[in-house]
């Protein structure tokens, strides 16, 4: 099979390595020695200042926070790796695909991922870290992981597609229709990751009473401005509820401006965008823009929230609002498009009791503000260390 | 009224007086539009619109242009639409699309015929089309450079498409008009690419192209002819001869060497704005018309910026009557030069336009871009 293309550039390992993954033996799910790797890629990693999401997943990926993974999976010693993932991550999150090798790797599967098309920084210094390890300690590792970058190539994804086990596609649906292009084996799984909104909800009494409220608004810049609001897990519209709703929008949205005016960089073509999106939803929806001193915050109130609604959200700091009683109220923007709700003040319970009555086809995680982004090996609602092995039973 | 406007030059007038009679034109098509289409009312009331705050021109409320991509906007019934005109997107994107009754396909005429009778004269000139008749040929759907075209034809007599269909020049035919109208006043127009491709780099570098049909050979030697009081009309902006590295000055020059043309208009438009023209004077500089003006805007709160500081290109024109078209924000970027000023004697603003806007790279899990988003 053809491994070598002119655009397609071996960041880690070889043509000859993927030639010799398929007789690579799959491993158990959380392998002692893949922990130690991880273990040992932490510490090279978690120290890295310059790069908070660089230091995120070297944090994430530390030996007793793996252990700690491992203690959940009670069949894993039933479990093995499916053989070879090919993982596409996004060209536009420098970090991601470092998760997803990690989830594959630990799942006991020999790894081909494609990096980030643009070029990061961040990239380099985990590659870097990671080929440091299979060099020195990690040899019997070395077969597991390949990492390849390459433009949007279909001969390239076509042989990746048809050696592999899983396939793992992150990038939105236009990135997983391009894939779809490249057959795999017939019994390959896929697990892709399609575009999708998220939402949040605000007890308004409880940020009033909260007696760290710059807190609160930093987590809410991390769900949302720190992706420019475009990442999958980043709420575009926000409920209030309690009492005091009014007062609680008046001191959130104002400490946002003003942690926005500080630290966000809104470009001409973004804020153009962004009354583009005011007007294209104003135009088939009923809503009104809340007066702002300028473009940094664009927030439309949402009279009423019909299934379509989340046809008009955007990006770069663009929220519909909306004040409700009940939880159950939010139930029109939970279709199977909507992927994380981003609570505030809300009782744990109260959630749950929401999923139970209300049955929504999305909504794949509930979390607290400020940890939208953080990862977990259960994301998206896929498993994805089950969905990467196979459970062997003998009877 | 428009008609109001039709008592002047078109450049005669200074910002004072030019600002009453806009904005009360403005005003007027803004409360016409409101209660002609839904979609415009709606922008209106998304905003807040209070019609009593308006006091000069730049009160009159804006909207993207990028809108007319994404929603039909009309304020006549469908049955009136006399022509579609579409911008000239590329393979993917989608086109704006502006519908045009009778009324205002003729108001954009003659309003372009006056703008460009004060540049070269009120006589109907011979016109040389750097391009090819295709271009106009379905008028269902204009495009930009057909919708420029077929506005300049009534400014023109006897005109003659200088390339064949397939971009080639058609050296019979322009041979046969260089003939006739050597040495006299006319018209030569194209977008700034198409003349520089298909045109002079014909020409480049000898000044002389041969072409055979019905083995008869014709050989066009450009020196044989005098150019000195042609008008050179271009439009559609720079950017794609600057990444070509000629500049503005570049091709002038070149231009003149080849060809000894005597007369430079460059202009700016937009589809969305038919027949408000900004054209060049003899000192290089784009004007708006008592028919036009334009803002430039602060990207970050759409403030008003001062005379020499760079923004957003916020345009609005009188002639918009079919569509609510009369108060765009642009996605360009710009400047204001000066007003009434203008050493050419024309009154009002004179602008230049720097180019797009940057399109920005967005973090986030979906592969996309800014620019390229769909709304």
């Amino acid at each position: 099979m053809q491994l070598n293309f002119n655009e397609l550039q071996y960041v880690i390992g070889s043509p000859g390595t993927v030639e010799r993954m398929t007789g690579a033996r799959p491993l158990r799910p959380f392998d002692d020695e893949v922990i130690a790797f991880f273990g040992d890629l932490s510490a090279a990693l978690r120290n890295v200042r310059q790069y908070p999401d660089v230091a995120t997943f070297g944090f994430w990926c530390r030996r007793a926070s793996l252990v700690k993974e491992k203690a959940k999976y009670d069949d894993a010693a039933e479990r093995l790796g499916r053989g070879i993932v090919f993982h596409s991550t996004p060209s536009n999150v420098p970090v991601n695909f470092a998760f997803s090798f990690a989830a594959g790797l630990l799942s006991g599967n020999a790894n081909i991922v494609r990096l980030p098309g643009r070029s990061f920084e961040q990239v380099d210094i985990i590659s870097d870290a990671v080929r440091s390890l299979l060099g020195n300690g990690y040899k019997s590792l070395a077969p597991y992981v390949v990492f390849v970058k390459f433009p949007p190539a279909k001969e390239i994804a076509d042989a990746f597609s048809s050696v592999c086990n899983v396939r793992v596609i992150w990038g939105g649906d236009g990135t997983v229709a391009g894939l779809r292009q490249s057959p795999i084996p017939a019994r390959t799984t896929e697990i892709t990751f399609a575009d999708r909104h998220s939402a949040a909800v605000i007890n308004a009494d409880a940020y009033l009473d909260a007696e760290r409220k710059d807190t609160v608004i930093q987590d809410f810049y991390n769900d949302t401005y720190y992706t420019d609001q475009n990442a999958c897990t980043s709420p575009r519209i926000i409920f209030w509820q309690g009492k005091r709703k009014s007062e609680a929008k008046e001191d959130f949205w104002g400490r946002v401006h003003k942690l926005v005016s500080e630290k966000y960089d809104l470009s001409a073509v973004q804020a153009v965008g962004k009354l583009s999106a005011v007007y294209s939803a104003a135009a088939q929806k009923k809503a009104v823009l809340e007066k702002s001193p300028d473009m940094l915050v664009t927030r439309l109130r949402a009279d009423v929230i019909g299934n379509d609604l989340m046809n008009y959200k955007y990006n770069s700091g663009f929220f519909f609002e909306k004040d409700i009683e009940n939880l159950a109220d939010i139930i029109n923007v939970c279709d199977i498009r909507c992927q994380t709700l981003t609570y505030y003040g809300i009782d744990k319970k109260d959630l749950a009791d929401l999923l139970e009555e209300c049955r929504p086809h999305g909504i794949d995680r509930i979390v607290p503000m400020g940890k939208s982004m953080d990862f977990s090996l259960i994301w998206d609602g896929h498993d994805l260390i089950r969905e990467m092995s196979r459970r062997v039973i003998i009877l | 009224m428009i008609e109001n406007f039709y008592e002047h030059e078109p450049y005669d007038m200074d910002m004072a007086s030019k600002d009453k009679l806009i904005t009360e034109e403005l005003l007027e098509l803004t409360r016409f539009h409101r209660e002609h289409c839904t979609e415009y009312r709606r922008f209106l009331d998304a905003s807040g619109f209070d019609e009593n705050k308006v006091e000069t021109a730049s009160d009159i409320p804006f909207f993207p242009v990028r809108l007319f991509k994404n929603i039909d906007l009309l304020s006549i019934p469908r049955e009136n639409v006399f022509k579609t005109m579409t911008s000239s997107g590329t393979t993917g994107q989608r086109v704006s699309k502006i519908f045009v009754d009778r009324e205002t396909a003729m108001i954009q005429q003659k309003v372009m015929l006056r703008i460009l009778s004060d540049h070269w004269g009120k006589k109907r000139l011979p016109m040389l089309v750097i391009d090819s008749a295709e271009t106009v040929r379905n008028r269902q759907m204009f495009t930009a450079r057909g919708a420029a075209i077929m506005g300049l034809q009534i400014a023109a007599r006897d005109i003659v498409y200088a390339l064949n269909e397939d971009m080639t020049l058609n050296v019979r035919a322009v041979n046969d008009f260089l003939q006739k109208y050597s040495g006299r006043r006319f018209i030569m127009f194209g977008f700034t690419f198409i003349v520089w491709q298909h045109f002079y780099k014909a020409f480049e570098p000898a000044g002389t192209i041969k072409c055979t049909s019905d083995n008869e050979e014709t050989v066009l030697n450009i020196k044989d002819y005098d150019l000195s009081d042609a008008f050179l009309m271009t439009g559609g902006g720079w950017k794609r001869l600057v990444s070509e590295s000629i500049s503005q000055d570049d091709f002038k020059t070149r231009m003149r060497d080849v060809f000894g043309i005597g007369h430079f208009i460059d202009h700016y438009a937009m589809v969305e704005q038919t027949g408000c023209i900004y054209a060049e004077c003899e000192y290089g500089h784009l004007h708006a018309s008592n028919y036009s003006d334009v803002f430039i805007r602060d990207p970050l709160d759409f403030s008003l910026k001062a005379p020499g500081e760079k923004g957003i290109i916020q345009t609005v024109s009188v002639l918009p009557h079919s569509y609510p078209g009369h108060s765009l924000l642009t996605e360009d970027e710009g400047m204001i030069l000066g007003a009434d000023d203008c050493p050419c004697g024309r009154k009002g603003k004179y602008i230049r336009i720097i180019g797009r806007l940057k399109s920005a790279e967005l973090r986030g899990c979906s592969d996309t871009y800014a620019d390229k988003m769909k709304l």
